[in-house]
């Protein structure tokens, strides 16, 4: 497999007494599209949380193992620093309503205090928009606010905010399970793009989803890694019994 | 309509006699001014003189004296209220500490009023006395900048807890984002918390402001009585709110008396302004 960018060891993370992963070992390889699949409850939103230390904002959670990126274990960093690395992008579209499209962009760095100039504010904005395939619907209104925006616009948005900070990795939690068929299409669609310059994973439990835009698929079941592979021979042959039957419709 | 039950009609009954309570009182409230406002016209807020012996009512020192404590009040406890509010809101969000302190704000509210003017005379009065004989003007003690301090801590609480209320309102999903582009906690509160919750805060503010405006006892105990336009924050004055407590017993004949209500007239008619406003923010903010 293709050099790894971030990686797990061993894994756990809790809330409280409650474990909601087991000890996962897994490592995405680079600007591929990595799915993560399984039933709700399966641990996998909590699992890609832990990657961007999202999952101890939560009170009482904690993480035990490692997660490294390009070897570097991101719970001896800077939490925001990691957050910076590694973007994410949420199940509800979520831009900030009090700020303007073009704010939004550039929420990131606004947020953290990085002062832009002018011309390399509007540069991050046009590039990170059109990469999120929003600009040509969005460049006559950047200074207005981004409520008007049908749900997919949202969530592109969302998805150029987090681009805007040129991050290593993203992170898709569920991103589309909030649109229309076709909104979420066109987010399937923006998602093969990013892969040339962006590692992407992606939870969902939508078995369509994973096969049509993954490289590589990671089945989650009861907070434990199941089974990992090419999407391809995941989904043809798979190894483990439990993968098959959710694949079938069995159960989820 | 179909509730027509006895028990529905009682409750109805109920009701309508506090509004009519509410319509009566203005209503005589009304009349009872009219003679004033009907001598002295648009004198009676531009005139700087409150002389009853003279029979000349003007009441633009206790307009003045109303607008320049509540707003010195105001000042001195945001920075109070909204640091309760941000830390019981954003920080403190469940424990024995934070209902603790949740419980001890509205307690400040609950304090009859009478027991803040008390303080005020025993403790704040002698310590004005002193810093004023410090910095070198007259050592009144009472004035407007001692009711301002009273007044200030009694509207902590209204503030303190709307803001607080709007502020937890703020939807998780949207600190999310931002705790996920890399901001640390205090940059979620400043960029996205406060400006989100903004009107709502300013709501908390405009009621802290009514009640600041209509506070009557612990101001009328500290502020001196004084019926001329206050030289500065330093001197004794009266609010429309004490001149009226302060006098009233006292008015002797009908246009002394018509004159303090119309004070009151005007009085409830700016507080209710206020309080409507607020509410009105509150109600729009929470829908949005």
């Amino acid at each position: 497999m293709e050099s790894p960018i971030i990686r797990t060891e061993n894994l756990s993370a809790y809330y409280g007494d409650f474990r909601a992963l087991n000890s996962i070992t897994i490592a995405f390889p680079q600007n591929k599209v990595t799915a993560v699949l399984g039933p709700s409850g399966c641990g996998k939103s909590t699992f890609i949380r832990c990657l961007n230390r999202m999952h101890e904002i939560v009170e009482g959670a904690r993480v035990e193992g490692k997660v490294l990126l390009r070897d570097r274990n991101i719970y001896e960093m800077e939490p925001t620093l990691v957050r910076r690395k590694i973007g994410m992008v949420f199940q509800k579209p979520n831009p900030f309503p009090t700020m303007t499209i073009y704010d939004n962009v550039i929420a990131g760095y606004k947020l953290n205090g990085i002062k832009l100039k002018k011309s390399q504010a509007d540069e991050i904005v046009e590039e990170s928009l059109r990469k999120a395939a929003l600009w040509d619907e969005v460049k006559d209104h950047l200074h207005k606010r981004g409520t008007f925006l049908s749900g997919g616009q949202q969530q592109r948005l969302c998805i150029a905010r987090a681009l805007a900070m040129r991050p290593e990795v993203l992170l898709l939690d569920e991103p589309t399970s909030a649109l229309d068929p076709v909104a979420t299409s066109r987010i399937e669609e923006l998602i093969e793009e990013l892969k040339e310059t962006v590692t992407i994973i992606l939870v969902t439990h939508n078995i369509g989803q994973a096969s049509r835009v993954s490289d590589f698929t990671a089945f989650f079941y009861l907070g434990e890694l199941v089974e990992f592979g090419p999407t391809q021979s995941l989904f043809t042959v798979p190894k483990d019994k439990r993968t098959e039957e959710y694949l079938i419709g069995k159960f989820g | 309509m179909k509730r027509r039950t006895p028990f529905f009609l009682s409750l109805l009954i109920a009701a309508l006699i506090v509004v009519g309570v509410l319509l009566a009182s203005f209503f005589s409230i009304t009349v009872s001014s009219l003679p004033a406002l009907k001598k002295f016209g648009l004198d009676f807020f531009l005139g700087k003189q409150w002389d009853p012996p003279a029979k000349v009512f003007g009441a633009l020192p206790f307009l003045i004296g109303t607008l320049i404590t509540s707003f010195l009040a105001l000042l001195f406890s945001l920075p109070f209220s909204l640091s309760i509010s941000i830390l019981l809101g954003e920080y403190l969000k469940k424990g024995r500490l934070a209902s603790l302190l949740k419980s001890l704000v509205d307690l400040i509210a609950a304090v009859p009023s009478v027991i803040y003017g008390f303080w005020g005379l025993q403790v704040l009065v002698p310590w004005m006395r002193e810093f004023e004989m410090k910095i070198g003007v007259s050592p009144y003690g009472v004035g407007i900048l001692t009711a301002s301090f009273i007044l200030s801590v009694m509207i902590i609480p209204n503030t303190a807890s709307i803001a607080r209320e709007v502020l937890e309102l703020v939807p998780a999903d949207l600190k999310e984002a931002a705790y996920s582009l890399g901001a640390t906690r205090y940059e979620v509160i400043k960029r996205v918390s406060i400006p989100y919750a903004k009107s709502g805060i300013l709501a908390g503010v405009l009621l802290s402001l009514g009640r600041a405006l209509g506070e009557t006892m612990a101001v009328t105990m500290v502020i001196g009585n004084s019926n001329v336009i206050p030289r500065d924050i330093f001197s004794p004055a009266n609010t429309m709110a004490s001149v009226i407590a302060n006098e009233f017993t006292e008015a002797t004949g009908n246009l002394y008396y018509s004159s303090l209500i119309a004070i009151g007239f005007f009085l409830f008619l700016i507080t209710a302004v206020f309080s409507i406003l607020g509410r009105h923010i509150i109600k729009r903010s929470s829908l949005k």
